[in-house]
């Protein structure tokens, strides 16, 4: 047994046969595996080499990339606070300095009881809902400094567990299904509506 | 106080984002879903294409490339790829984002016109990650339309099979920027390709012949193929045909996407009028305003009644982009507007060239010690020296020196602040504090 689970390898090797080409499955597979563990562990990127063929040097290589990949262990809520332009226009800096205060965590650190992980976020196009924050990638906003502490508190609750799964889980929606169209049945097309555009061509060209 | 008279075609590519639960399959179908994708498919591919050039529709997503010309790029070849870019990450622009999560299969509609169109049989649709929201309603939508037989195999029982599959970023302003997009799709790092070839429709995913639109962009053809192309032409104004949706944000009373015929409209409706911004924040002055997305210089006062073209925009010295207005009222402090925006830039260089690496560094740390009252008076020759490294003669459009135009982009909003608000800028490094702080 792996250290991903059944369930993930089968959603996996779904992911790995709709791309022409394995390694393009490699972010996908990334996002699956942070939803398992809440961040990319060591275990799970040596089993994600494996399933796309690459070195896992290669996966970590191309996760360090990524902002949404986190290659430390993260809280369960990783609360974003957009403080680019539009946000910033609409007081996202006074609301970032109250969430400190009021989490008691600096930006990029993790509270004390594992729940909340505060990160300064670039624009998250939700500039008609400034200043906004996302939720393991949910929106939030506009919040005030009252809106953000009940959302907290919301959170801690477990209040709004349907709305924010646990941190790492992005897409709930599967697609649990190959291609449809068959490479035979593609060619038989191409072949059809090449011919058939061809005489088209000829038809118009007699005509003038 | 509206004088403008609302073309009745309007809204056309938003007409859904204001009805409820339009994401599900049954709501599209009783709105008239599906209904232009059945017509293109009784039509010639070539014929639809037809349309498409005929409807001179403007590409959504920032760089105003016609959509037909670009189709007609493609070059011949057995696999060919439509890639449909929805990673919405230009700072201030949220439309995009409101059609993925609000009218998925719309996007899904054109995506198989367009498919059909370009002889494609495998398209993808990048969203952005941070999309948690819109990746579900746009995989939900997608598997509800194999089932009703729109996308897949044999569809409607046209004869025409493509498959689509929703691809999930990661978080990377860079990964819209069309080859890095499709370096992501590669799984691999999002950096920009080397040009040439200059167009993915030569080479492009794997190195095969690749389309990429934007996603407002497709959702735009349901509509073209129902209504004719030159429907669509006949709206707007010189080569800035159709309407558009504008996302207008910052300190206006009703921020929020607006969709506009072109050239109809001018900023100062934009911003003011009761039906669209509805005016500034706290009913404070006009400071200024950044016509298209951060990467473009910024608009006073003066220029608010330009309507809303790309010429006219471009005449005055920016671009319409993304299509994101952001409004500063007379409170906000243009140096820390500017800062702000250069930090972005800073934090998403991509990092392979040097004036783009280095000088967002620069940029942002003269920029943040000027804003925080530790500038000295040669910071500002400095920082606009700094611009001139990345984008020599400052001109616009900026002069290229990088593999893409982040680089190229960070310079224009310091050089419009610098030059619309220079007493600003003295005045923070005299006084040794933000003069805007209260």
């Amino acid at each position: 047994m792996g250290h991903l689970s059944e369930e993930i390898i089968n959603k996996a090797n779904i992911l790995l046969e709709i791309y022409p080409n394995k390694r393009s499955a490699l972010i996908p597979l990334c996002h699956l595996a942070q939803g398992q563990d809440g961040y990319l562990t060591p275990e799970a990127i040596v089993e994600i080499a494996d399933l796309v063929g690459v070195t896992p040097a290669e996966v970590r290589g191309t996760a360090s990339f990524y902002d949404m990949f986190h290659l430390e262990p993260v809280g369960k809520h990783v609360v974003a606070m957009c403080t680019n332009i539009a946000c910033m226009l609409r007081g996202a800096d006074e609301l970032l300095e109250h969430a400190q205060e009021s989490l008691d965590v600096g930006i990029g650190g993790t509270t004390q009881d594992g729940q909340f992980t505060l990160e300064e976020a670039e624009c998250l196009a939700g500039c008609n809902n400034a200043p906004c924050v996302q939720v393991n990638h949910r929106f939030f906003g506009p919040l005030d400094n009252e809106g953000f502490d009940r959302l907290i508190k919301d959170l801690r609750s477990g209040k709004l567990k349907d709305e924010v799964p646990e941190h790492g889980v992005l897409n709930r929606v599967d697609r649990n299904y190959g291609l449809k169209a068959t490479p035979d049945q593609v060619q038989a097309e191409r072949d059809v509506m090449e011919s058939a555009k061809k005489e088209r061509l000829a038809k118009k060209s007699e005509s003038n | 106080m509206s004088d403008i008279i609302v073309n009745k075609n309007l809204p056309i590519v938003s007409k859904r984002l204001g009805i409820e639960e339009a994401y599900k399959l049954e709501t599209y179908l009783s709105t008239g879903g599906y209904e232009g994708l059945k017509k293109a498919l009784q039509m010639n591919p070539e014929d639809v294409a037809d349309e498409v050039m005929k409807a001179s529709l403007l590409g959504r997503g920032g760089a105003g490339f016609p959509a037909g010309r670009k189709w007609s790029m493609l070059k011949p070849a057995r696999v060919k790829y439509l890639v449909i870019n929805g990673d919405e990450s230009e700072p201030a622009t949220f439309k995009d984002h409101d059609l993925i999560e609000r009218d998925p299969h719309q996007i899904i509609e054109g995506v198989v016109v367009a498919s059909y169109a370009l002889g494609v049989n495998q398209a993808f649709i990048f969203c952005r990650g941070e999309f948690a929201l819109g990746l579900e309603r746009l995989q939900a939508a997608l598997n509800e339309a194999y089932d009703y037989g729109a996308v897949g195999a044999d569809i409607f029982g046209s004869g025409f099979s493509v498959d689509i599959v929703v691809h999930p970023g990661a978080g990377a302003y860079i990964c819209g920027e069309e080859t890095s997009l499709l370096q992501s799709l590669e799984g691999k790092r999002g950096y920009p390709r080397i040009k040439p070839p200059y167009f993915p429709a030569v080479m492009g995913l794997y190195n095969q012949p690749t389309v990429v639109n934007n996603i407002e962009t497709v959702s735009n053809l349901p509509w073209i193929v129902l209504n004719g192309g030159d429907a669509f032409a006949a709206m707007g104004q010189d080569s800035s045909a159709g309407s558009r949706i504008f996302a207008l944000s910052g300190q206006v009373k009703r921020p929020g996407n607006y969709e506009v015929e072109m050239g109809k409209v001018t900023f100062r409706n934009l911003i003011f009028d009761e039906s669209y911004g509805g005016g500034i924040l706290d009913d404070l002055a006009l400071k200024a305003f950044i016509p298209g997305g951060v990467s473009a210089p910024w608009f006073g006062p003066e220029h608010l009644d330009l309507p809303l073209t790309q010429e006219a925009i471009a005449n005055k010295g920016s671009m319409l982009g993304s299509g994101s207005v952001v409004v500063f009222n007379e409170s906000t402090c243009p140096v820390k507007a500017a800062w702000r925006i250069s930090k972005f830039f800073y934090r998403e260089s991509c990092g392979q060239c040097t004036p783009c690496r280095e000088g967002s560094g620069w940029i942002e740390k003269i920029m943040h010690r000027i804003e925080t009252g530790n500038g000295r008076m040669e910071d500002i020759d400095l920082v606009m020296d700094v611009c001139d490294n990345i984008a020599p003669g400052l001109s616009w459009p900026p002069k290229q020196t990088t593999i893409c135009v982040l680089g190229p982009s960070i310079p224009s909003s310091i050089v419009s602040a610098v030059n619309m608000f220079k007493q600003d800028f003295i005045d923070h490094i005299e006084k040794g504090k933000c003069t805007f702080d209260k």
